[in-house]
């Protein structure tokens, strides 16, 4: 089944508890997908740097004197935050190639989660609220976010098979559905240039609204290219530095209800996840068309 | 009127709550609060009782019901009265995916919009919708009425066999077998019926709809009709 949930905020007010909103709308969507649960998170991206968010399955150990062996690698400031398996890396932004092939050598087994410069990716296996609470969740403050809760269908119950997946500057993408013809398409993405860490159709997805931006389109036109490309059910969410993109296959099978106020946009794969929004009872409730593309910017 | 509060006593005791009400019971009309997009709310009623949802619910309200009249003061989510048998369910707000879908009897009517595949294999349910449905709507549809006051989505009465579809507004295409077919006098009647018990005789009239329903041609497998299936 899987669930989705995503929260863009208008009000700048409510940015301080955007974690706290979005932890309990997944923990919410526990039973559409107990297998793995992450987060999306988009805030500070004025301040001139940029984020790496990457993992580890030892963090002790690889995470020790990451920043300083970084710092010593690229002779530029950085800036490491360490929650449980993840951290965050902050750099100035010239100096994002740099990193990424410093961090192949220092810690070949670290994954890359996500780069950019307000994105920061969180993802686990396990239940829900136990990934809320690893990576503390409800503290965390920023302008629009995405989540899911996986019911693993298409690949093996791992950390890098968890969603959201990023596989561009900004870009995230979670999915509750399974696509039919991702192989093929994966194949077409690697001889393109692309290179996949899992055997996901999910990554397939990401790659794809990657490849299509890197080609000059923009992110509606990409979705748009993926209704007659990505073969399968899906209702995608989307994130961007500023935005945050809904569509659904033209079958429309898997679920999926929005709500807008003047205070946000949020989506759910169903309502319940959207019953403890503020104001949720006079929103603007409905339930997205197939094949069509929702978009909203800051 | 008993006011059972779901969020204090659980799904579980208000369906053995509702199960355990019978012919004879004076406790006939029922108001269940804090709903909060609740699963399988009302399910499996089978007494002559009137129940009020108040909020919004999740997926399969009022399924499989017989003889009671569920009201939904919000909207409802997937399957909303999926294989009723009798009685009625109204939605005041919009319904999601597969409204009605395979009912054998009573009445849905739905006040806003209701999504893809409303009343599919329907199969002697009546739906009357005051707003618009989605795409593949009545798909494989058996046998009742459904009465769409707003426009239609892609592939209407795709496969259908006896069902009456009633479109007042646009139908955006027909699914395979579907075809519109004329208003007879017997056809006015039914409608104005329907238009009257679906609380909808104020807001349209008979004569604005046009029926659409089964061509026939793929009850019986025909070599020569292979492509339409």
């Amino acid at each position: 089944m899987c669930g989705i949930v995503g929260l863009f905020l208008k009000d700048k007010s409510l940015e301080p508890k955007l974690g706290e909103m979005l932890a309990d709308m997944l923990v919410t969507m526990t039973d559409r997908g107990p297998d793995s649960a992450g987060i999306a998170i988009y805030g500070g991206a004025d301040d001139g740097l940029t984020k790496i968010t990457v993992q580890s399955s030892n963090p002790k150990k690889d995470f020790a004197t990451l920043d300083e062996d970084l710092k010593e690698a690229i002779g530029k400031p950085v800036a490491m935050m360490v929650k449980s398996t993840h951290a965050v890396i902050e750099l100035p932004t010239d100096q994002v190639d740099a990193a990424r092939s410093a961090l192949s050598h220092l810690r070949p087994d670290v994954k890359i989660m996500s780069v950019g410069d307000a994105l920061e990716i969180y993802k686990e296996v396990g239940l829900p609220k136990d990934v809320a609470h690893r990576f503390d969740l409800s503290k965390m403050k920023g302008t629009h976010g995405i989540g899911h809760t996986r019911m693993a269908t298409e690949s093996a119950v791992t950390t890098l098979g968890a969603h959201p997946f990023s596989t561009g500057p900004d870009q995230c993408l979670v999915h509750n559905g399974s696509l039919s013809n991702h192989n093929g398409l994966r194949r077409e993405l690697i001889r393109l240039g692309t290179t996949f860490e899992t055997q996901n159709d999910t990554e397939v997805a990401a790659a794809y609204v990657s490849q299509k931006l890197k080609e000059g389109q923009n992110l509606g036109e990409a979705l748009e290219s993926g209704l007659d490309d990505l073969d399968g059910f899906y209702t995608f969410v989307v994130g961007t530095k500023d935005g945050f993109g809904v569509v659904r296959d033209p079958i429309a099978c898997k679920p999926a209800v929005m709500a807008e106020t003047d205070q946000y946009v949020a989506f759910g794969s169903e309502y319940r996840a959207l019953v403890n929004l503020p104001g949720i009872e006079t929103a603007r409730v409905w339930e997205p068309e197939p094949a069509t593309v929702y978009f909203w910017n800051h | 009127m008993q006011t059972f509060d779901l969020a204090a006593r659980g799904l579980r005791e208000l369906n053995q709550t509702l199960h355990g009400v019978n012919g004879n019971t004076n406790q006939t009309a029922w108001e269940i609060i804090n709903t909060r997009g609740s699963h399988a709310i009302a399910v499996g009623v089978d007494a002559p009782i009137d129940i009020t949802v108040n909020g919004t619910t999740g997926y399969y309200c009022a399924g499989m019901n017989k003889q009671a009249t569920i009201r939904v003061n919000g909207s409802a989510g997937p399957g909303v009265a999926e294989n009723m048998m009798s009685g009625a369910v109204f939605v005041e707000g919009d319904a999601s995916q597969y409204a009605g879908a395979t009912g054998r009897g009573g009445l849905l009517v739905i006040k806003g919009n209701a999504s893809s595949r409303c009343g599919i294999s329907m199969k002697g349910i009546d739906i009357v919708v005051h707003g618009n449905i989605g795409h593949m709507s009545a798909f494989m549809a058996q046998s009742g009425n459904l009465v769409v006051l707003g426009d239609a989505g892609d592939a209407l009465g795709d496969s259908l066999y006896e069902a009456r579809l009633f479109v007042r507004g646009n139908v955006k295409s027909l699914g395979a077998d579907c075809i519109e077919k004329e208003m007879r006098p017997e056809h006015l009647e039914l409608l104005e019926d329907l238009l009257r018990r679906g609380e909808a005789d104020a807001k349209a009239k008979p004569e604005e709809f046009r029926r659409y329903g089964s061509a026939r041609k793929l009850y019986n497998f025909n070599i020569d009709n292979a492509d339409a299936y």
